[in-house]
């Protein structure tokens, strides 16, 4: 470890983006947060704990720990930031606020490296920072997966050199067609009981496009319209989280902009991670005068897709899925959200599906955003984990909520030579539509390659 | 030795990566759950992880060559500072020693390792049809080892007893690092019971590598009950009428209307706002005197002015009620910054009283209580509210609490309900313990741990040290003789 020159010392939090030193003692140390955070559980040492690491932030706060002092960085790194210490804090410390703030201030105040700050300005400034880009990004990633190039890349070692062998494995293979946020409308079928905006985001227009052409035949199918808004943009959430918060207040604003509507009833996400982001805006913009009260009024009709669902009931009757399958909770939906009970309540409502709960089924899977690509030790740790519970299961399926996840689990079973489908859940609900009326629509469907 | 020789022989055993001993990493090893106001910032030397009973046993042995207090330590959740390295020195945490070694469920026993995590040892043994009996508050992140050591309660002790009671053998590391087994599975073994002697000692006798609990089989039913009444008063009446009934309940908890505002706040328990207390009974046995016996409870709190009460219906509904209990200390943090925690007992009848001197003393040094408790046995859990940024706000919480400690003493109760004394309450000792009492104990401490390098200035209070006894003593006997001690 080394130790923090005397002259690049910072002492205590600064400027707008500091933790609330308010919330931070709202943390009384009861020490229930433990057993619920990941990287505890593997390493057992309170540094590396929801309570340890709120302490550290304490003493930075105070003036006993230097903000640049190693520990404390590496802590506020190591963090999954999926709030399962949130969800079970009996005094309610909002753990992602100031751990996101925390990061805030390490971006402000941490000399970064130069290849950081490349890094940092092509995912989140260039790619992601618009979505015409991104998609056009995309493009050029499916034309590199089915060219040669991709071997010759991989033989090359040239990914090793960048330190990039580990993300382009991770990477999903890019289908032919994207779904855009280009104003289509897609009509209810059936009685007519409201109209949503589908959130499209990122990698979920593009490498899980079938997910969100499942998403939109299950509205419809229920009664909804469905709109692609057209304007929309990413949720942010991947800046939020490594405290990039100026640009994740700019998308913030973009995306109320093109997607506040009184002719909405909701805003549907599929996405657990967008969704608690999108939920999340006013805590985010809550200084920013002119959007604090349009976030506020926007984040009410935020619903991830299976909480709405539930909320308004399923009219279609799915046919049966004679599956066994197992629930893989994104923790963003879980944790952040606190959405458990619905998707297991739309799971139940298929007939003939076997659920098969697996142990420690709301612990982090390790992806976690883009933390797999930063913390890739701990990241496959908790894959394994992850993987070995499922498996235990014995489920034919793996069902979860959320891109990361799912990425991370395809990976993962990719690693293992393991050919075991993971499938979002509302594509679950869209064969069980299907079989109803399609018998072949019950086999079990492949894994993705 | 200096400090890297040592730093060089602790890593040697335990590990590179089971060593800290960067200052700034120890930091987050200067707290426990008690509130650092009072405790204050306790940084160890060196924290140690050890995996090995063998481990353990070598950093003692260590320990004792340089004359380094040592001070175990489980999830820290404990209450009472047990936990603090007062002295400095080594603080071994036991949370990586987490196996379930053995279920033997013919014998009645399993062996488990100190850092199990309590609720995680029941939900393993749930499928066998057995559960371990003690249930602290913070059940799903404490471990059996601080639960040996502190002689953990909780809700359910009412009717299964302490930790204690479940407790069938423990393997120990001595304080000069050598390993000894105390009982076993057999219910009752000759000689002086090492086991209940270390049950309750917090780590000042020694250290438990192994724990052999006492499997007790999961009911066949089991019910809870939630009766909203006006006021403390009027639920105290029903506790004792329950009681009086000759009924058991498994757990008999109540909660004031400041706690049910926090908890609410919290959970979303479903807990009726407007209660001036809630109780919350758990009837657990066979089918039908269960159902049997929630109708006499509710029968009775109502004659009792309960103006609800309800049953839980569906497991998930019980869980919630209990979660909202279970959650209480920790809900504070809604309510005020800090809370200062009073852990006492008096009997049950005197409870009414009790609380109306709570009340009293609340006024008084104008600081809000929330009181949080196990009816059941009389055990007090007043949450003095408050904010250590107020001046002079400390000050009052510490004679506040002193003055509901002595009331409780002076009614027949005692110090400590289950959360043990540890550092916080060492001083209060002698409320409760005459100085032949305190003299007493201090001889057994020193006769397993004669350097005083175990846990140090824990449990007895200061002035109960070697030397200082026999001086205590005498001044004790010119008292009770009427006689000027010179």
């Amino acid at each position: 470890m080394v130790a923090v020159p005397e002259s690049t010392r910072v002492r205590g939090f600064s400027g707008r983006d500091a933790p609330s030193f308010d919330l931070i003692r709202k943390c009384v140390h009861c020490g229930f947060c433990l057993p619920s955070c990941p990287t505890y559980r593997i390493t057992w040492r309170e540094r590396s704990s929801p309570r340890g690491r709120i302490w550290l932030m304490k003493s930075v706060a105070e003036g006993r720990l230097d903000l640049l002092d190693p520990v404390f960085a590496e802590e506020m790194q190591l963090c999954l930031n999926c709030r399962a210490c949130e969800a079970v804090c009996p005094s309610g410390v909002h753990y992602g606020q100031i751990l996101e703030t925390s990061r805030a201030q390490l971006v402000q105040h941490r000399p970064q490296s130069l290849r950081e700050r490349l890094y940092r300005m092509l995912g989140f400034r260039i790619l992601l920072g618009d979505m015409h880009r991104f998609r056009t990004a995309n493009k050029l990633l499916r034309w590199y997966q089915r060219s040669p190039l991709r071997t010759l890349v991989r033989r090359s070692g040239i990914l090793r050199v960048l330190g990039l062998e580990h993300a382009e494995a991770m990477l999903p293979t890019i289908p032919a067609r994207f779904v855009v946020p280009d104003g289509r409308f897609f009509p209810a079928e059936n009685e007519r009981r409201g109209r949503v905006a589908l959130f499209t985001g990122c990698v979920m227009s593009t490498a899980y496009a079938h997910v969100h052409e499942a998403t939109i035949r299950v509205l419809t199918r229920n009664g909804f319209d469905v709109v692609l808004v057209s304007g929309q943009q990413c949720c942010g959430a991947l800046h939020v989280h490594s405290g990039e918060l100026e640009q994740g207040r700019e998308l913030a604003r973009r995306n109320i902009e093109a997607l506040e509507s009184p002719y909405l009833d909701a805003v549907i996400v599929n996405a657990a991670g967008c969704g608690a982001m999108l939920k999340e805006y006013p805590q985010l913009l809550q200084l920013d005068h002119s959007y604090s009260e349009r976030a506020r009024a926007f984040a009410v009709k935020v619903r991830d897709v299976l909480e709405f669902l539930v909320e308004r009931g399923l009219t279609a009757q799915p046919g049966a899925l004679p599956w066994s399958v197992t629930y893989q909770e994104p923790c963003h939906l879980a944790h952040a959200q606190r959405i458990t009970q619905q998707p297991r309540v739309l799971l139940r409502a298929i007939p003939q599906l076997r659920i098969v709960e697996m142990a420690e089924s709301a612990l982090c899977c390790g992806s976690a955003g883009i933390y797999n690509l930063l913390q890739p030790d701990m990241a496959s740790a908790l894959l394994e984990r992850k993987l070995d519970n499922a498996l235990a299961t014995g489920a034919e399926v793996i069902v979860s909520a959320n891109p990361g996840c799912m990425l991370q689990l395809e990976a993962g079973l990719r690693a293992r030579g393991l050919r075991v489908p993971v499938l979002h859940l509302i594509e679950v609900l869209d064969r069980a539509y299907t079989a109803a009326t399609v018998p072949a629509a019950r086999a079990l469907p492949v894994a993705a390659e | 030795m200096d400090r890297a020789a040592l730093r060089t022989r602790l890593s040697e055993i335990v590990g590179p990566d089971g060593l800290l001993d960067d200052p700034d990493e120890l930091l987050v090893y200067e707290y426990d759950a008690s509130d650092e106001v009072f405790a204050g910032y306790h940084r160890p030397d060196f924290t140690v992880l050890p995996q090995t009973a063998e481990q353990v046993s070598a950093v003692v042995r260590l320990a004792n060559e340089v004359g380094l207090p040592v001070i175990p330590r489980g999830a820290g959740t404990g209450l009472a500072g047990g936990a603090l390295a007062l002295r400095g020195g080594i603080l071994i945490v036991l949370t990586r020693m987490n196996r379930i070694l053995e279920v033997n469920e013919r014998d009645g026993y399993a062996i488990v390792e100190p850092g199990v995590i309590n609720l995680e040892l029941s939900t393993a043994l749930q499928p066998r049809g057995y559960f371990f009996a003690p249930d602290p508050a913070s059940q799903r992140a404490c471990t059996v080892g601080g639960n040996v050591g502190n002689n953990s309660g909780g809700p359910h002790c009412l009717k299964y007893g302490v930790t204690t009671n479940h407790i069938l053998g423990l393997e120990v590391v001595l304080p000069d690092g050598e390993r000894i087994w105390t009982g076993g599975p057999v219910p009752e073994t000759p000689g002086v019971d090492l086991t209940g002697v270390l049950v309750g000692s917090e780590g000042t006798l020694g250290i438990v590598t192994k724990v052999m609990v006492r499997l007790t089989r999961l009911p066949e039913a089991v019910s809870v009950l939630l009766a909203a009444f006006p006021d403390i008063e009027t639920a105290s009446h029903a506790t004792s009428a329950i009681i009086a009934a000759g009924i058991l309940p498994a757990a008999l908890e109540m909660m004031d209307h400041l706690t049910i505002k926090a908890v609410e706040d919290a959970f979303h328990a479903g807990y009726p706002r407007e209660a001036g207390a809630v109780l919350l009974v758990e009837l657990d046995g066979l089918q039908e005197i269960v159902a049997d016996n929630t109708q006499r409870v509710a029968e009775l709190c109502r004659q009792h002015s309960a103006w609800e009460v309800r049953v839980a219906r569906t497991k998930e509904e019980r869980d919630l009620l209990w979660l909202g209990r279970k959650s209480a200390f920790g809900a504070m943090g809604r309510l005020a910054p800090n809370y200062y925690l009073v852990d006492t007992t008096v009997p049950r009848t005197k409870l009414p009283a009790t609380m109306r001197r709570v009340e009293e003393l609340s006024r008084e040094y104008r600081l809000p209580i929330a009181n949080v408790f196990h009816a059941g046995d009389g055990n007090l859990h007043p949450l003095v509210l408050f904010d250590r940024h107020r001046p002079g706000e400390v000050e009052r919480v510490l004679e506040c609490t002193t003055e509901i400690l002595r009331y409780c003493v002076d009614v027949g109760g005692t110090l400590s309900g289950e959360h043990g004394i540890g550092f916080e309450k060492r001083d209060y000792m002698t409320l409760v313990f005459t100085t032949e009492d305190l003299c007493a104990m201090a001889g057994l401490k020193r006769s397993f741990d004669p350097r005083e390098l175990f846990n140090p200035e824990k449990v007895l209070p200061t002035g109960f040290r070697c030397g200082e006894v026999a001086v205590l003593r005498q001044q004790a006997l010119a008292q009770r003789f009427g006689l000027e001690y010179v």
